[in-house]
């Protein structure tokens, strides 16, 4: 059955030439008529108290349209149920620096950024929060009234017996892990074009269309409906092209509300673009995170238990964190065989962006710390890290102890073929001094199997509609966001349909006209919206095939569809294909043609002779759907997916969190090199073996693979949020320091695959999975090179140098020394000088924070 | 401020244009010229997705004054495709999966076609030096350098056919 004629094959994506051309448009290359700009008034303060707004001197400037404020859409919404804590605009308070406060709608970018200046908001500063154990501690001043100790959410669970399994152990580590914050910087910055139509019966401002970079449409105009007190059904969410998500998409931004809300009260269309620095501050990134671990093992290398208590600093709304703390916790589990698992996890709010989802969605940083263990306990127990780990392994199919369905598992090979391409076993601790090897495994979920909004819902619906054209339309609401939804639903449908990849259009993204899809979220698109495109397919194809049937005196389920031809079971398909290319060719030209006059009586002739020859042995593809729709009088398919019941997961409280389908498997070698006299770390090459259950297409699975391993070894290595009192202070590309063409290492992708029995051709997933990996391995990698185990990420030279020093019992550098005591302890949080209140090495003259201490008060500035 | 005329040549096609003298190139292109091929990833120089040519050496239109250009054969993305069909980088982009959102691949294509002017025979260290200028997020580059090489070989093949 492994015989496919589409799937498998490396494909170029069916958006390649839009994307290589630049002809195909992102939101913000759209505009329409009458078009107008908004631009956004953000918060300075961390905390406070809003005690007036006055817009009218903006108002009064010319160009000026409209300025909005929270009161013109009070509604709170928030992409969770349980987090509806988000406002359009601010309505009393401000909770970050980047807050979102007016939006100035003008007829030109320049005049809305000039108006800003004229709003004038009178704050009233509140004490502000930035570090979560801090926080934590809070009595007053809560960031939220409804949230004492500024704790958004906490879960305990315990799985087994966590305490017997210790008492058990012959080895116990015990550590602290920080994983410090990172954000997406997908290189689109987020934008939004909201415009309103005239209702024809009422003479009002009715229906909404909103283009949107967004990776959930339907889950957009969900919350638009709700902020707006419109129907959903008089909201349409376009996507188009996106410029990269990986998670900062997958919830409402606060531009697509405000833009919509601004459209409205601008009674025009209104365009919202955030700058780089704008998408900094939106943010919904990967919280700092402070693991406290404890693993215990047996001398066989065995794990007895785990213990984790996790706190993230999630920012100062809710967004995905519910779910983010419960997947640091659930994904404990279905990697390695764990009997007793405790975890405590607090979601802590703070003055800064919120956190959400992104690539590897909590379970990045606590695999970090996991991986990062185990290494040091086979250390401990003297046993090979690779072999620590096939100790460890599951036996599938099994459930969880934390409830987590295991079917398909490709751990084992992903760990063997590693080791081998890597020369594991002849080349680890042989290397020459300052080089390593390290080893980490990871997973991560084919799509969440319980969506956000609690139904029974399915997850993904697609409708195919084929006509007499023989062209293969596709429906679907699954979110391109670049890792190539849209090929695979058209690979699906082709391979079914057994037609070529050209006869398929797919429509998608478009909440008018493709059923509903929760969304590019999860991992979830290949395994749930594949499988309904692979429903739909079968449907559709049934049709056809009973009317073939009959043209062909044989029984439906006899038919086979390939390229391009429907035939009769072991007519020798290939002979067929031979002897008939000819007219096939004429065919096909036709079908491409189709709208030239020649073409559709060229067409139609051979149509026509053909049905006079009698019964037959095949048919072109279009000849048999002519004959379907003659047949049945319509032809179109419907497929939908829903996980089922027993992937759903246990029924303890936040057990909803963790399940799916199917898991996808990574295995990883780093191969590193530390210099030790500056603490840099360059990774030379990952072997990264990725179980995705079968590789649609394989290209595809490939760029995720190395673009997942590249993201985690940019959160290994320089990529760090860098805050001070509430203020990011690296808001830029550059200053951000994801890895450039120059520092990133050759990434060996292998694929494995496990085949699932539920996916899609037996598809799991390919685009999350391998990043938590990567972290770990190059730790490890570090450990290997030079002996010192990392706990902070990332290893930056500063952090590498530190422990360096701390193992040959030097003197701690100190960067600050002879600073004002009161100086941040690591000097990057202001800015990378040194000074400090006029202390340290002096600064430059025109150094702006040396005018600002030595400026006399109220100067002439 | 008050809009001045001037002419630039895009893609081999002359402009007459009104705008501002502080308008930047690439808002020109975009809004203007309706030429959304370059895209705005940073406004600062930073990412590259903004590169187009200047009398073929590659340059970032997001800091660019659009009156400065004058005068200058600008090249932009949509000006790389040859005769109709996809220039021999486009189709080594997409085959070899060298874009997956595709937003900053215009951008590479220009700093590619630029190295390729200057090195025909470019080596894997140069191609990274290169392609520095310009940042992804989602390939690892890892990609595009299988990309580049093929798009040399595809090259070579074709000049060697005539």
């Amino acid at each position: 059955m492994d015989d496919f004629s589409i799937i498998g094959k490396p494909t170029a994506m069916i958006d390649a030439a839009e994307k290589t051309t630049g002809s195909g448009k992102y939101t913000d290359d759209l505009s329409v008529p009458g078009m107008l700009v908004g631009k956004i008034l953000h918060s300075p303060c961390p905390h406070a108290r809003i005690k007036s707004i006055d817009t009218k001197r903006a108002e009064a400037l010319d160009g000026v349209v409209a300025v909005v404020i929270g009161k013109d859409a009070p509604n709170p919404y928030g992409i969770l149920p349980v987090g509806h804590d988000e406002h359009a605009l601010a309505l009393d308070k401000v909770r970050y620096v980047g807050d979102n406060v007016a939006c100035v709608v003008a007829v030109s970018e320049a005049i809305a950024e000039r108006a800003l200046e004229f709003i004038d908001v009178e704050y009233e500063v509140l004490p502000a929060y930035f570090d979560p154990e801090e926080s934590m501690k809070a009595k007053t001043h809560l960031i939220h009234d409804n949230k004492p100790g500024n704790l958004e959410k906490d879960y305990h669970h315990a799985f087994g017996d966590p305490d017997k399994g210790f008492a058990e152990a012959d080895h116990v580590a015990e550590a602290r892990f920080i994983a410090n914050e990172v954000t997406h910087a997908a290189m689109e910055p987020h934008s939004t074009l909201a415009s309103f139509e005239l209702d024809p019966h009422t003479g009002n401002m009715g229906r909404l269309t909103v283009w949107s970079s967004t990776q959930v449409p339907y889950y957009l105009q969900h919350k638009l409906s709700l902020v707006l007190e419109m129907p959903m059904s008089q909201i349409r969410v376009i996507k188009p092209l996106v410029g990269g998500g990986f998670g900062g998409k997958s919830e409402v931004i606060p531009l697509e509300i405000i833009a919509a809300v601004a459209a409205r009260k601008a009674q025009a269309p209104v365009k919202i673009t955030y700058t780089r620095e704008e998408v900094f501050w939106a943010h919904r990134g990967r919280p700092r995170t402070i693991i406290d671990l404890k693993t215990g093992i047996k001398n066989d290398g065995r794990i007895t238990a785990v213990k984790a208590r996790v706190v993230q600093d999630g920012g100062a709304y809710c967004s995905y964190g519910v779910v983010t703390i419960l997947y640091s916790g659930a994904l404990l589990g279905a990697l390695y065989d764990i009997p007793h698992i405790q975890y405590d996890g607090y979601r802590v709010l703070t003055n800064k962006p919120a956190c959400g989802a992104m690539r590897g969605h909590g379970t990045v940083n606590v695999r970090f710390a996991f991986e990062s263990q185990l290494d040091e306990l086979a250390a401990k127990i003297g046993m090979d890290s690779a072999e620590i780990r096939q100790r460890n392994l599951l036996k599938p199919p099994c459930v969880t102890v934390n409830g987590l369905r295991v079917q398909s598992y490709g751990l084992p090979e992903c760990i063997e073929k590693t080791v081998e391409r890597s020369g594991w076993k002849h080349r680890k601790g042989k290397l020459p001094k300052g080089r390593g090897l390290g080893i980490a495994c990871s997973h991560y979920v084919s799509g969440a199997a319980n969506s956000i909004i609690r139904s029974d819902m399915p997850h993904s619906t697609v409708n195919i509609k084929i006509d007499r054209d023989g062209g293969v339309v596709v429906y679907t609401g699954a979110s391109e966001i670049g890792q190539g939804s849209d090929t695979m639903t058209a690979q699906v449908a082709a391979e079914v349909l057994g037609c070529s990849l050209a006869r398929v259009r797919v429509i998608a993204a478009d909440t008018d006209l493709t059923p509903i899809d929760i969304g590019s979220y999860s991992s979830r698109v290949t395994f749930m919206a594949g499988n309904a495109t692979l429903r739909a397919a079968e449907d559709v194809k049934k049709r056809i095939a009973a009317a073939a049937a009959k043209k062909m005196n044989c029984a439906a389920e006899e038919i086979v569809f390939r390229d391009d031809f429907v035939f009769k079971k072991g007519s020798a398909a290939p002979a067929v294909k031979k002897d008939r290319a000819e007219e096939a060719e004429m065919t096909q030209a036709g079908a491409s043609v189709s709208g030239r006059v020649e073409g559709q009586i060229l067409r139609g002739s051979l149509q026509q002779k053909r049905k006079e020859e009698g019964p037959k042995e095949w048919m072109t593809f279009e000849e048999a759907v002519v004959a379907a729709i003659d047949f049945h009088g319509a032809l179109s398919g419907t497929g939908s997916y829903a996980p089922p019941p027993e992937a759903r997961g246990g029924k303890h409280k936040g057990g909803g969190v963790g399940p799916s389908p199917a898991y996808s498997y990574s295995a990883q070698v780093a191969e590193v090199s530390v210099d030790e006299d500056t603490g840099e770390v360059t990774v030379h090459k990952v072997w990264a073996a990725h179980d995705c259950g079968r590789a649609l297409n394989p290209v595809s699975v490939e760029g995720q693979i190395i673009g997942s391993v590249w993201m985690g070894m940019g959160q290994a290595l320089t990529e760090e949020m860098i805050w001070k009192d509430g203020m990011l202070m690296n808001a830029g590309m550059l200053e951000y320091r994801s890895p450039s063409s120059v520092e990133s290492p050759e990434v060996e992708a292998i694929i494995v695959e496990s085949i699932d029995p539920e996916g899609p051709f037996g598809a799991k997933e390919c685009s999350e999975g391998s990043l938590a990996a990567t972290i770990p391995a190059i730790s490890n990698a570090i450990y290997d090179a030079v002996g010192v185990r990392l706990h902070e990420s990332p290893f930056t030279p500063e952090r590498v140098l530190a422990a360096l020093r701390a193992k040959r019992k030097e003197k701690a550098l100190n960067l600050t020394e002879g600073v004002d005591p009161t100086a941040p302890a690591r000097f990057r949080e202001h800015g990378g000088a040194l000074c400090f209140k006029n202390k340290g090495p002096e600064r430059h003259v025109l150094d702006a924070a040396r005018r600002e201490t030595t400026a006399p008060v109220g100067g002439a500035d | 401020m008050k809009k001045e005329l001037i002419d630039l040549k895009v893609n081999g096609r002359g402009h007459e244009l009104a705008i501002e003298p502080s308008a930047l190139l690439l808002d020109v292109l975009r809004q203007e010229l309706g030429l959304t091929g370059s895209k705005r990833g940073c406004d600062e120089s930073s990412c590259g997705a903004c590169t187009v040519l200047l009398d073929g050496v590659a340059m970032m239109s997001c800091t660019l004054l659009a009156a400065s250009c004058e005068g200058q054969e600008i090249t932009t993305v949509e000006g790389v495709s040859e005769h109709g069909s996809l220039a021999a980088i486009q189709k080594a982009y997409g085959d070899w999966g060298g874009a997956q959102c595709g937003f900053c691949t215009p951008g590479f294509i220009m700093t590619v076609k630029s190295l390729l002017a200057e090195n025909p025979d470019p080596s894997e260290a140069e191609v990274r030096m290169a392609l520095s200028s310009n940042l992804c997020r989602c390939t690892g580059y890892s990609q595009m350098y299988e990309a580049i090489r093929s798009a040399i070989a595809a090259e070579r093949q074709g000049m060697a056919a005539k």
